[in-house]
C-alpha cells in the first residue's frame, strides 16, 4: 500500500493536482511515525511511510493546512474521514483546498503493547501473517498481531469513507462494533463504584494538553483553559475537582462533534479511558434523539443543534440516575 | 559491597519506611509504573522507568508558596509550608539520578530556591542501575553509565542479590540505617551482569548520538537554522514532552483571590503553551516554531552556556516514548546537527 501511496502522491504532485501531501514520516524506530508534509517526490521517495503504526489522524492538520495557497493532498483512513467531514460541517476545514484520496484503515498498532509484554530495545517490527515478529538487542521476540493493536482499532466503528475525492483499495462498510460493552459496564456501577473508577483514572491526569490538542473537534483559536482572561485559565490541576473537571467540561464542549476517533486516549501518556467519556455521550444522544454519528455527513443537523418538539425533557437524566 | 538477598526486597522496605517516608516505583493497574508511597506488600516495578519523572519529589507540580491575608492597610504574610519529612526515594535510575544535578543548578544557584532547597536537604536518593535499557535510552550522549548511577546511594542487582554502596555521608547515614539487613557479598557475578549491561548499552540504536556539535557557543548555527519549521510542523502544542521531561524546570507562579486573602500558587509550565513566559507587553514568542524551537535550544544550546556545558537532558528518553506525534529531541539533533 505504501509504495502505490508514494506513486499516486507523486503522481498527483506532477500533475499539478496537488503541491503537497499531509502523510506520515518514518522515525528512528519501527514505530515512531510523525505526522509530515511532503512537497516532492524526493522527499516522499526518503520517509513517506504507511505501515502498521501509522495511527495518528491528520485531519485536524487540515485546518491550517487548507487554509494556505494551493491544495494539498491528504490521504485519510476511514476513522479519519469522518473526523474530516465534521470540521466541513463545521467550516473549519477549507473543503475545495484538500484533495482527499481514501486509504485503507487498520488496525493500527500500539507500540505501547508491545512494550507492556517486556519486550525492550526494539529494533524492527515485522507483521507475518498476524503474528510480530520483533528483532530486539536481546533476540528475537515475537507476539500475536492483535495483542499488539490499539484500543481504539480494536472496536473499528466503520471501514467506510464518509468523504473522499479518490479510493484506494476496496471500500467497506459500518461496522457493528463492541464499542459501548465498556459504557454500559460503567453504567451498571453503582455511583460510588463509578465515581472510584474515574477518581483512578483522572488522577493520573498531568494536564499535559495532549487529549485537547490532538482532538479534531477541538478547534477553537484559543481555548477557555489557556485563556488568563477566561478567568478558569488552569495549567495544572491543583486539586482533585479540576483533575475531573477538565475533561468532563472538555467532554461536553465536544459532545454531538466527537467522531469516535480515538485519538484523545491514544494519545495520553497516562493511558486514561478518556474516549470512554465521549462514548458515553455518543450513547446517551444516541437514546435521547435517536441514532446519531457525527461526521457521517457535512450537511444534517446535529441533534444538540437542533431543537424537535418531540425532544425528550430534560429531566429523563434525572428520572435514569435513580438506582 | 554490601548486599540483601533479592527476595528479601520486602524487608528492606520495611526497615527504610519504618523510620522514614519511603517511595518506591510500583506497576499501576494499566501496567505503567509510578513512584507510591510504600505500604507493606506493594511490590518494586521491574519497569525500566516511571511514567513521571522523580522530579515530582523535589519540584513538584504544583504547590502553593505563600498566603497573604489583607486586614485593613495590613498585609499578613503567611508562610504555608509544611515542615517537610525526611523521605528516602528508592529505584531512582540513572538518567533521573543525574537530572538532579541540572535541577540543582537552576534552583540552589542564588538566589536559592528554598522550596526545593527543604526537599532535597530531607530527602535521599538510592539509585538502580539499569540491567534492561531499552531502544529509546541515550544516557549515554551525556556521560551517563546506565551501570553505575549517581544518587547518594546506589543499587545493582545481579540478579540474586541487590548490592548497596553510598556515594555520600547521606547515603551512607541511609545503609546505617538498614545495616543489619545487610552483608557483605561477592561482586564477581554482579561484574558480569555489569559488563553485559554495557555491552547492551553499546549496541542501542542511539548509542552513536554525540553532543559533540551542540553546546554554548552553537547558538548562531542553530538560532535561525531552517529546519526548525519543518521539525516544529506537526508539534501539537502540548505540554508532554515537557511534563514527562526530568530536566525540564519552567514553572508559572500566579497570585489567586481566595475572597479573604491571595494565595500564591506556582505550577510547572511549558514552553510548549501559546501563554508562555507571556509578559505585560505581550509574548515574546508567536508561532510553535519559536515555541518549539525554545525548548530544545534551552536544553541544546542556552543550558551549558550558562552551566559550564552541561547539557539540560540526561538522555532518559521519555519523551521520545511518550510525545503524541513521535518528534524529540533525538530527531531535532540528527536534523538539525551542523558538523
Amino acid at each position: 500500500m505504501q509504495e502505490a501511496m508514494i506513486n499516486k502522491a507523486k503522481q498527483l504532485l506532477a500533475d499539478g493536482v496537488v503541491d503537497r501531501v499531509i502523510g506520515w514520516k518514518r522515525g528512528e524506530f519501527a514505530y515512531d511515525i510523525t505526522p509530515a508534509v511532503f512537497t516532492s517526490a524526493e522527499e516522499l521517495d526518503e520517509s513517506f511511510v504507511y505501515d502498521d503504526f501509522t495511527a495518528a489522524n491528520v485531519s485536524k492538520y487540515l485546518v491550517k493546512e487548507s487554509r494556505k495557497d494551493g491544495k494539498v493532498l491528504a490521504f485519510l483512513k476511514p476513522c479519519d474521514t469522518y473526523s474530516f467531514n465534521q470540521l466541513v460541517k463545521e467550516h473549519r476545514v477549507v473543503r475545495e483546498n484538500v484533495y482527499i484520496v481514501g486509504i485503507p484503515g487498520g488496525p493500527k498498532l500500539d507500540a505501547e503493547k508491545i512494550k507492556a509484554k517486556g519486550i525492550t530495545g526494539i529494533l524492527s517490527v515485522k507483521n507475518e501473517n498476524y503474528t510480530l515478529k520483533i528483532e530486539t538487542v536481546y533476540g528475537e521476540e515475537s507476539m500475536p498481531f492483535y495483542e499488539a493493536v490499539l484500543d481504539k482499532c480494536a472496536s473499528c466503528k466503520s471501514k467506510k469513507h464518509v468523504i473522499y475525492d479518490e479510493l484506494m483499495g476496496e471500500e467497506g462498510d459500518v461496522l457493528d462494533s463492541n464499542r459501548f460493552d465498556m459504557v454500559e459496564k460503567l453504567e451498571n456501577m453503582t455511583a460510588q463504584e463509578r465515581y472510584d473508577f474515574w477518581r483512578e483514572q483522572l488522577s493520573k491526569c498531568i494536564r499535559c494538553n495532549a487529549c485537547r490538542n490532538v482532538c479534531p473537534a477541538c478547534t477553537c483559536e484559543k481555548c477557555v483553559f489557556d485563556n488568563p482572561d477566561s478567568g478558569i485559565e488552569n495549567k495544572a490541576p491543583a486539586d482533585s475537582f479540576e483533575e475531573n473537571m477538565f475533561h468532563i467540561i472538555r467532554a461536553f464542549h465536544v459532545a454531538g462533534r466527537c467522531t469516535d476517533c480515538g485519538e484523545c486516549s491514544r494519545v495520553c501518556p497516562q493511558n486514561i479511558p478518556l474516549h470512554l467519556l465521549n462514548r458515553k455521550f455518543i450513547k446517551d444522544i444516541n437514546a435521547f434523539y435517536g441514532e446519531y454519528q457525527a461526521g457521517e455527513d457535512a450537511v444534517s443537523r446535529a441533534p444538540l443543534n437542533e431543537y424537535k418538539q418531540n425532544d425528550c425533557e430534560a429531566n429523563i437524566v434525572h428520572e435514569r440516575g435513580v438506582e | 559491597m554490601l548486599k540483601i538477598s533479592l527476595d528479601k526486597l520486602d524487608k528492606l522496605f520495611e526497615a527504610i519506611s519504618a523510620t522514614k517516608t519511603l517511595y518506591i516505583p510500583t506497576d499501576r493497574e494499566d501496567g505503567a509504573a509510578e513512584y507510591r508511597k510504600y505500604e507493606s506488600g506493594m511490590k518494586l516495578s521491574s519497569a525500566l522507568n516511571t511514567v513521571r519523572s522523580a522530579k515530582d519529589f523535589f519540584f513538584p507540580q504544583t504547590e502553593n508558596l505563600v498566603d497573604f491575608k489583607m486586614d485593613g492597610k495590613n498585609i499578613e504574610v503567611i508562610d504555608v509550608r509544611e515542615e517537610s519529612e525526611d523521605f528516602v526515594i528508592f529505584g531512582v535510575r540513572a538518567c533521573d539520578a543525574r537530572s538532579f544535578t541540572i535541577l540543582d543548578k537552576v534552583f540552589l544557584a542564588e538566589p536559592v530556591d528554598s522550596y526545593y532547597k527543604n526537599r532535597r536537604d530531607h530527602g535521599t536518593v538510592v539509585a538502580m542501575a539499569c540491567t534492561r535499557p531499552a531502544e529509546t535510552c541515550f544516557c549515554g550522549t551525556f556521560g551517563i553509565d546506565a551501570a553505575a548511577p549517581e544518587g547518594d546511594a546506589a543499587c545493582y542487582s545481579d540478579g540474586e542479590s541487590l548490592f548497596i554502596e553510598a556515594h555520600n555521608e547521606k547515603g551512607q547515614q541511609f545503609i546505617d540505617s538498614i545495616a543489619s539487613l545487610l552483608k557483605d557479598g561477592d561482586t564477581s557475578k554482579l561484574e558480569e551482569v555489569r559488563a553485559k549491561t554495557r555491552e547492551i548499552l553499546k549496541k542501542l540504536p542511539l548509542a552513536k548520538l554525540t553532543t559533540d556539535n551542540f553546546g554554548g557557543d552553537k547558538l548562531n548555527e542553530y538560532f535561525n537554522s531552517d529546519k526548525w519549521g519543518e521539525l516544529s510542523e506537526s508539534c501539537l502544542g502540548c505540554g508532554t514532552c515537557t511534563f514527562v521531561c526530568p530536566t525540564c524546570q519552567c514553572y508559572d507562579i500566579k497570585d489567586f483571590n481566595t475572597g479573604h486573602g491571595i494565595k500564591r500558587f506556582r505550577c510547572w509550565d511549558s514552553c510548549m503553551y501559546s501563554d508562555f513566559t507571556k509578559m505585560a507587553h505581550g509574548n515574546p514568542r508567536l508561532t510553535q516554531l519559536e515555541r518549539f524551537r525554545q525548548r530544545f535550544m534551552h536544553k541544546l544550546v542556552y543550558f551549558p552556556a550558562n552551566n559550564n556545558g552541561e547539557f539540560g537532558c540526561v538522555g532518559c528518553g521519555r519523551c521520545l516514548a511518550k510525545c503524541p506525534i513521535s518528534m524529540n529531541i533525538v530527531k531535532v539533533m540528527k536534523a538539525l546537527e551542523v558538523k
